[in-house]
């Protein structure tokens, strides 16, 4: 087996009664990846983070962290993993750093470094001045925080994030997706939602969840990374005909979505932004816009997972 | 052995932060206090009764901790009740679960915890008599014993406590449910006074003795006349094991 692989999920299924919440599942994480999990509400996606965090049982296949089997040995497969439910497992009548230090003696910290691992834990957080605080009055960001620092407190190989800014406001939100980034540089990170700009702004690699089964699953890069652009969009004021449109070198085809806005189509490999740009500059187009939209993901995540029973579509 | 210990560090601490185990000590110790002081002023009114015990340490002692049992059926199935049933409503479960604690040894850690709290309240309780050492001879033996057996059925009471909170995730249906079951056991010892042999193929069913066997507080009137059986101790131990096994069993279907 390669070193490389952290976590390995090997056909994982599970059954709650009759209804198969994830059926033969097989993922796996790679040192140093951030992994985004992608899928519908009740796709499979808690259930699936539930067992790689050993809380849950599969039914069928097995988990492997970093060669440790999970039902054999879940102790010390349990060593190497943090995990964040999606609801933070928090008391709220203890204080942030009491709170900690039981996590820090959960985990097996030794006792000589627990002080240290809290202390540090809580600067990578954000919480440095809120240690003597009660869980119970900080916001549901810091509260977030908490959980988070949790997770890392014991500095595992894989930190498992369930949802991680579900329910929080804009400004919080742009606070743990910074934070998840800046953990990602240190630790291998599984993070699932629901919202795809948070995968797009957090992680490397996407997997897409529909219906208990990983439907799609690439690195990020391949799906937007690549600089040249597939469609563009171009709004003018004194448009041209189309068909001087669609004679600059480089553009297949040409299509209006409303009055003198066009989505342009580019031929494979070709880039004809500058182009575009100067010749409406020299005969006076009164060019307003000239964009790139960033579908690339949503139309595959929609193309996936509004049909009723998934395509089985496993890239390399 | 050093998760058992983590784990019931941490129930304490957190039974000591919340005002509950503050007002349980409370209200427990002000009920033993006045059925103390109404039992010593009944003694001093009625000195003649004293002729059909075996002593003070009878009187006081074993009617105070009979009527602790009884106090102490109505307060731990609160106590217990949160134990597994708030952390699954509060889904800090997974917390315990994703750690590498041992099912085992978070049961027992729970376990320990409560029964380290319930043997404050017993020590509080064990003062009251021990408190009239100051003027007369007590018959310590006596005592000790009646105080082991409280601490057994304490034991037992959170046992199966921590057994139906491990079931549920409403913590106020494990404490009725606790409940319950608690009285249950404790009934049946009225079912061993039934004159009652029933015959099944030409044997008879020693329901009787089976019920006195099985209830709780045919063992626990044995300690409390000073009379120390290690068949009494047994069934305390063999009940918690049960129940603490069970709960282990419990959250292991939980996870499958």
């Amino acid at each position: 087996m390669n070193n490389d692989v952290l976590v390995d999920a090997q056909g994982l299924t599970r059954r709650y009664g009759l209804i198969r919440a994830v059926a033969g599942l097989d993922l796996q994480l790679r040192n140093g990846e951030i992994l985004g999990l992608l899928g519908p509400n009740g796709a499979g996606k808690s259930t699936t983070l539930r067992m790689l965090a050993g809380c849950l049982a599969p039914s069928e296949g097995r988990v492997l962290i970093r060669g440790l089997d999970m039902a054999r040995a879940p102790s010390r497969a349990k060593r190497h993993l943090g995990y964040l439910p999606e609801r933070p497992p928090l008391y709220p009548e203890q204080t942030v750093r009491e709170y900690l230090a039981f996590c820090a003696r959960l985990h097996r910290i030794p006792r000589r470094e627990q002080g240290a691992a809290v202390a540090s834990a809580m600067t990578d957080c954000g919480l440095a001045d809120m240690g003597s605080r009660l869980i119970a009055h900080c916001s549901k960001g810091y509260q977030q925080r908490v959980g988070i620092a949790q997770a890392i407190l014991h500095r595992p190989d894989v930190v498992i994030f369930d949802e991680p800014t579900a329910g929080l406001d804009p400004n919080q939100i742009r606070e743990i997706r910074a934070l998840i980034r800046r953990l990602g540089e240190s630790h291998s990170v599984i993070l699932s939602s629901h919202i795809l700009p948070e995968i797009q702004a957090t992680c490397a690699r996407v997997a897409i969840i529909h219906g208990g089964q990983l439907v799609f699953d690439r690195p990020m890069r391949d799906i937007e990374g690549d600089e040249r652009p597939r469609t563009l969009r171009l709004g003018l004021r004194r448009p041209p005909g189309e068909d001087v449109l669609s004679s600059v070198s480089g553009i297949e085809r040409v299509e209006a979505i409303e009055e003198g806005l066009w989505q342009l189509t580019c031929a494979p490999g070709a880039d004809p932004r500058e182009a575009i740009a100067g010749q409406a500059a020299r005969d006076d187009w009164g060019l307003f816009e000239l964009s790139q939209p960033r579908r690339a993901l949503e139309d595959i995540f929609t193309e996936l997972t509004s049909a009723d029973r998934p395509a089985t579509r496993q890239a390399a | 052995m050093t998760s058992v210990w983590i784990i019931a560090r941490q129930e304490l601490a957190r039974l000591f932060v919340s005002p509950l185990a503050w007002t349980m000590l409370a209200v427990v110790q002000l009920l033993l206090g006045l059925l103390f002081a109404m039992s010593l002023a009944d003694l001093m009114l009625n000195p003649q009764r004293l002729g059909d015990y075996s002593g003070v340490s009878e009187v006081i002692g074993g009617g105070l901790f009979r009527f602790a049992t009884i106090i102490l059926l109505l307060v731990i199935p609160l106590l217990t009740m949160r134990l597994f049933a708030e952390e699954r409503k509060a889904g800090t479960l997974d917390l315990l679960l994703a750690s590498p604690v041992t099912l085992t040894g978070l049961v027992l850690g729970k376990f320990a915890g409560i029964q380290a709290f319930l043997t404050l309240m017993l020590g509080l309780t064990a003062l009251m008599p021990l408190s009239l050492s100051l003027g007369t001879q007590l018959d310590l033996g006596m005592l000790a014993a009646g105080l082991l057996g409280l601490w057994l059925m304490m034991a037992a009471f959170a046992a199966a406590g921590i057994f139906i909170s491990s079931l549920t995730r409403e913590p106020t249906v494990a404490a009725i449910a606790t409940f319950g079951l608690l009285l249950g056991i404790w009934l049946l010892h009225a079912v061993s006074f039934f004159d009652w042999q029933p015959a099944i193929m030409g044997m008879t069913l020693p329901l009787g003795d089976l019920a006195r066997q099985l209830s709780l507080i045919g063992h626990y009137d044995n300690l409390l006349y000073g009379i120390f059986d290690t068949g009494d101790v047994a069934y305390y131990l063999i009940f918690c094991g049960l129940f603490l096994a069970l709960t282990v069993q419990r959250l292991d279907m939980e996870r499958h």
